[in-house]
């Protein structure tokens, strides 16, 4: 039997069910690896009772003959803007340190309910603000690759950096990740893993720490497509309690999967060829192209006019939502407060904001002020709304022509931890990619295609038409099964 | 863009963020720089389009007027890091 | 009513008083805007609120459709324009009474657009011409809690009980001349949303409050520079915070001074208004529609239901109580002023059938019931008498059985027994009587008891009649009726 922390989703609820290993072996294996991976900082809280308690239910059930449920006898990670009764739940800020909810986000619910257990929640940005897990208020995450011959820590992405870093050095199968404006497909790829955004209104905002609310969307990171259609299929449902939600039955996107792409058209978008593109970036989306050709799809060309303004639409709108969905943390109902000696009530706000929230946060709390103060709001927010109705016609338009997008998944493989945060926005251009979808509620995955020069992971993103994450997993599944992905990060910690 | 150290100010003022006026100073080109960035949205003609007001066509459901929360005095002060006799406590305001 | 003449005599001239109001009427609920917690007033702290309502991280609003519903039949109920399309925009602001750091409400796209209140001065003068008072909007918006300042030396505690409760913010145009105008504009308000059924009017209760815009101006010139007095909650407060400010303003500007455009508080105890400083600083409120809320959309069956089920509005009634039911302009405008009233008489109506007049109904409530109420110190709904016992009474007075004096004493013993009038008249014998002979002996013994007056009658003194009349009845002990009283005294006297 191989080592049980090497295998997926998939492979452990097929392995549990059939006897060949026991739900508590799982567990234990995932629980000493978390253990044993400190120097990853991948985890703010470890849950070991609670993998443990799901792995007896699968262990009791299966003993019993019961049939078991979908993901019986899998831990997975739960990233830390999910709230989890009884658990304490941060989105890695210092303004939530001690907050212990009273309540579980229906997405983690969901999962618990089909059979999954928690081995901890996951470090990530601090409220899910950044893309290198440098804002998280209780240290970065390291990511478990390393450039050869050098010690330097690289990002594992963010802001779903300990769900990347974790899954990618086996300390969980698979994780929840929350997708903004690429949180999820970024970190995948910087690590070599996989991982899907769906359609905006598939998972359930309840109960997650909230971000920017029109755009934030929580979805699966894994090692493998088919792993990453079970979670989705876990997480995702119809809930009432979130007014976004859509009111549509889950398909069954495992049972569909199907990398045949005959009579599919892909579609290349010619704006996301940006200048200064790396080569190795340029030659793996070729490679990705010739995949998806060899899978029998055919390759149109197609524009997307409104590329170049996705960040800049997206800086608008996501920190003014930002700026309103984080005032709640004033230290008057729940996490930590600051009272200064004599102060009065704003001045306790003020103070308790100021220490609570780390720099990014407050740096986007102040753009998201800005652009919604009086003289303002048209200019940057409502042209920002317009510009995104111009990029979500533009997919439309594109779509017309294709059934899929193609494209990489960022501009650059994992780069050294400290190198990009001096500047804020060449830490934005990271998501060049990732944001016009997410801008346009468009379900999008990344999967592992290659490494760099240095042997570090590039990924490719696959976008879809509204709803159709059967048609981005079942292309994204195309390109795994030519890719052949096997490159692992050799275990330093 | 630039941006005043003043305007920072007035800025975290109305966020309830304290900031000092070194602070202040730091922070107003790193807003100036993004705020510079953004603004080449002004380029975009956007004559005759709606701002999006929802990203995936979906209606918005009403519920049912009933009854079914609240009554939970316990979880919702769990959290509370100052509370007595049921409520919340805050420094004492003068209005 | 003709252009209002209120003016503020100022050293240097007239002024008039331009005023605007921003009424805030709680939706009756069961449960809030956004959460299913409950909305009942005075539980214990903190009960009814939901994690939503506390704002808990990851939290999410869900729209309770009988605020929209009770919204709309509002918006139909003053003729306004419905708006099929609305939206709602997050207004930020930090406060320990609002928990989200912003109240989820309606500003670029409200629910309800321009609509119209009919008011009239003077109910009582039939001369009085109806007013029309614009408004321009009515929106839906969330509570916000409660802070309690006396409880603790140092800490004011917070309540979240009405955080999230659903309220329409009923928005007029500047229309109103006068305190008076104002007072009966917010009446007028009050009686239209109790007929509707969507608030309960309670202001003591915090169910309706005002924001009072006032500004000064020469009369006919541009509009002044206005304050704004928040949350008044009575009519005569309103009528006396404008009086107040109006004057003020005008003593302001005479003395070379300027009006800040400001929040401002009223003081009931000492009838003044005063600066608000604590929110000088949050008029920046960064207003931007709610991202966790989808547009508002309402098909036109949703609208048709409202509409069917708006009740018979209080103009329309005082109309048809005045045409159709031949009611004086003031009887009918008192019977319409108050739901309950309007309710209670129309169930009576209803009990007395065809046999008693409306007019008599109408003229017993007014004047005994009302009469007896207030002695008891009890509203209409509170009334020990039932409409029922009340058609009870009247139709023994329509068929003969009482006379007026008669139906009096047995509406008191009705009153402090609570027994049926039919049960009381049987029992104590107080049917009137038309018995001619017994009423003849009556007479004759009257006569003979009094036989100077007879002569002097009989010489001309006519006014001796009554006499004749009072000593009959009374020896009848009340019972006799009074027509027939009256022709056989006729008879005998000659």
């Amino acid at each position: 039997m191989s080592n049980l922390t090497d295998l997926g989703v998939a492979a452990i609820r097929d392995g549990v069910r059939g006897g060949e290993f026991s739900a508590r072996d799982v567990a234990d294996a995932f629980i000493d690896a978390v253990a044993a991976a400190k120097p990853l900082n991948a985890f703010l809280v470890e849950t070991p009772d609670h993998a443990l308690a799901a792995a007896k239910v699968a262990d009791d059930a299966r003993a019993a003959g019961e049939t078991l449920k979908p993901l019986a006898g899998v831990p997975i990670g739960m990233k830390d803007l999910f709230c989890t009764r009884g658990v304490e739940t941060t989105a890695a800020s210092g303004i939530l340190k001690g907050f212990v909810p009273q309540y579980e986000s229906t997405v983690s619910g969901n999962l618990w309910n089909a059979g999954a257990g928690m081995l901890g929640k996951l470090n990530l940005d601090q409220f899910a603000m950044g893309s290198s897990n440098e804002t998280s208020a209780f240290g970065n995450v390291i990511s478990p690759w390393r450039r050869p011959g050098d010690t330097a820590p690289l990002a594992p992405g963010g802001s779903s950096g300990g769900s990347s870093a974790a899954i990618a050095a086996r300390l969980c199968p698979a994780a929840t990740g929350t997708d903004t404006g690429g949180s999820i497909r970024q970190p995948a790829a910087f690590v070599g893993i996989t991982g899907i955004k769906p359609t905006y209104g598939r998972c359930s905002r309840y109960g997650v720490v909230a971000f920017a609310s029109s755009l934030d969307q929580a979805g699966p990171m894994a090692h493998d497509v088919r792993d990453c259609a079970i979670m989705l299929e876990a997480m995702a449902g119809f809930d009432p309690k979130d007014a976004t939600s859509l009111d549509l039955p889950v398909p069954a996107w495992e049972a569909g999967l199907n990398a045949d792409l005959r009579g599919k058209r892909v579609g290349i978008p010619k704006e996301y060829r940006v200048d200064g593109m790396p080569a190795e970036i340029e030659a793996l989306w070729q490679q990705g192209i010739d995949w998806l050709k060899d899978a029998g799809a055919e390759i149109v060309e197609v524009s997307l006019p409104h590329t170049k303004y996705a960040l800049p639409a997206y800086y608008i709108i996501a920190p003014a939502e930002a700026s309103s969905n984080l005032a709640r943390y004033d230290g008057v109902r729940y996490g930590q407060r600051v009272l200064p000696d004599g102060a009065g009530l704003q001045d306790m706000y003020a103070a308790t904001r100021a220490a609570g929230f780390g720099d990014e946060v407050k740096r986007r709390i102040m753009i998201g002020t800005y652009v919604l103060s009086a003289g303002f709001y048209d200019a940057y927010y409502t042209q920002a709304q317009k510009v995104r109705t111009l990029i979500a016609r533009d997919f439309e338009q594109a779509f017309e022509q294709c059934d899929v997008l193609l494209t990489p998944t960022a501009p650059s493989a994992a780069f050294v931890l400290g190198e990009k945060s001096a500047d804020p926005i060449a830490m934005y251009l990271n998501d060049v990619f990732t944001v016009p979808s997410s801008l346009a509620g468009l379900p999008a995955m990344s999967v592992p295609g290659g490494v760099d020069k240095d042997g570090l992971p590039l990924g490719l993103q696959v976008i879809g038409k509204p709803l159709d994450e059967q048609g981005v997993l079942n292309a994204g599944l195309a390109l795994e099964q030519r890719a052949g992905f096997v490159a692992r990060a050799e275990k330093w910690w | 863009m630039s941006v005043e150290p003043a305007t920072v100010k007035r800025v975290a003022g109305l966020a309830r963020i304290a900031i000092t006026d070194a602070e202040a100073e730091k922070l107003a080109p790193e807003l100036g720089n993004i705020l510079g960035f953004i603004e080449q949205l002004g380029e975009v003609d956007t004559s005759g389009v709606e701002p999006m007001t929802a990203v995936i066509p979906n209606h918005l459901r009403l519920r049912d007027d009933v009854v079914t929360d609240g009554d939970v005095r316990d979880k919702v002060l769990a959290n509370a890091p100052q509370g007595e006799h049921g409520f919340f406590t805050v420094p004492k305001v003068i209005e | 009513m003709t252009e209002s003449t209120y003016r503020i005599r100022g050293a240097t001239g007239d002024w008039e008083v331009v005023i605007g109001l921003e009424v805030h009427a709680q939706v009756t609920s069961n449960a809030k805007l956004f959460s299913g917690a409950a909305t009942a007033f005075g539980a214990e702290p903190n009960t009814q609120v939901s994690l939503v309502d506390a704002a808990m991280p990851g939290m999410l609003p869900t729209p309770n459709r009988e605020c929209i519903r009770q919204a709309v039949r509002t918006g139909m109920a003053i003729d306004a324009v419905i708006n099929k399309w609305s939206r709602f925009d997050r207004k930020n602001y930090f406060y320990a009474d609002l928990p989200q750091g912003y109240q989820i409400s309606q500003l670029y796209h409200p629910l309800v657009g321009e609509g119209v209140v009919e008011i009239v001065l003077d109910e009582k003068d039939p001369n009085s011409v109806p007013k029309a008072i614009g408004v321009e909007r009515i929106h839906v918006e969330q509570d916000a809690g409660k802070l309690m300042h006396d409880q603790h030396p140092t800490r004011s505690y917070v309540d979240l009980n009405r955080s999230g409760v659903a309220l329409m913010e009923i928005v007029s145009r500047p229309d109103m001349r006068s305190p008076a105008e104002a007072g009966a504009y917010l009446s007028k308000l009050r009686t239209i949303l109790r007929y509707v059924g969507s608030c309960d009017g309670n202001m003591d209760q915090g169910s309706m409050r005002a924001d009072v815009n006032v500004s000064v101006r020469r009369p006919g010139e541009e509009f002044g520079t206005r304050t704004e007095t928040k949350n008044v909650n009575s009519v005569r407060f309103v009528m006396a915070a404008i009086e107040y400010e109006a004057n003020r303003q005008v003593a302001v500007i005479e003395d070379g001074g300027r009006i800040v455009q400001e929040t401002r508080l009223f003081d009931p105890d000492k009838g003044v208004t005063r600066s608000m400083r604590s929110k000088e600083d949050a008029h920046d409120y960064r207003y931007f529609p709610d991202p966790d809320l989808l547009p508002l959309e309402l098909d036109d069956a949703f609208l048709e239901e409202c509409r069917a089920s708006l009740p018979e509005l209080p103009d329309a009634k005082r109309k048809r109580y005045e045409g159709e039911l031949g009611l004086s302009a003031y009887n009918a405008a008192v019977l319409t002023a108050e739901v309950e009233t309007a309710r209670w008489f129309e169930a009576l109506l209803a009990e007395c059938g065809s046999d008693v007049p409306a007019k008599s109904a109408a003229n017993w409530l007014i004047s005994d019931l009302y009469g007896a109420l207030n002695r008891l110190g009890k509203t209409i709904g509170d009334s020990p008498v039932s409409p029922a016992q009340g058609a009870e009474l009247l139709k023994l007075v329509a068929d003969g059985t009482l006379s007026g004096t008669l139906s009096k004493q047995v509406f008191e013993i009705m009153l402090e027994t609570g027994q049926g009038a039919n049960a009381i008249v049987e029992e104590r014998g107080l049917k009137q009587t038309s018995d001619t002979g017994a009423i003849e002996a009556v007479i004759a013994e009257v006569m003979e008891k009094n036989a100077d007056k007879v002569a002097d009658y009989r010489g001309g003194k006519d006014k001796l009649f009554g006499f004749f009349v009072g000593q009959t009845m009374k020896a009848m002990g009340g019972k006799a009726n009074p027509g027939v009283v009256n022709d056989l005294l006729k008879k005998a006297l000659g």
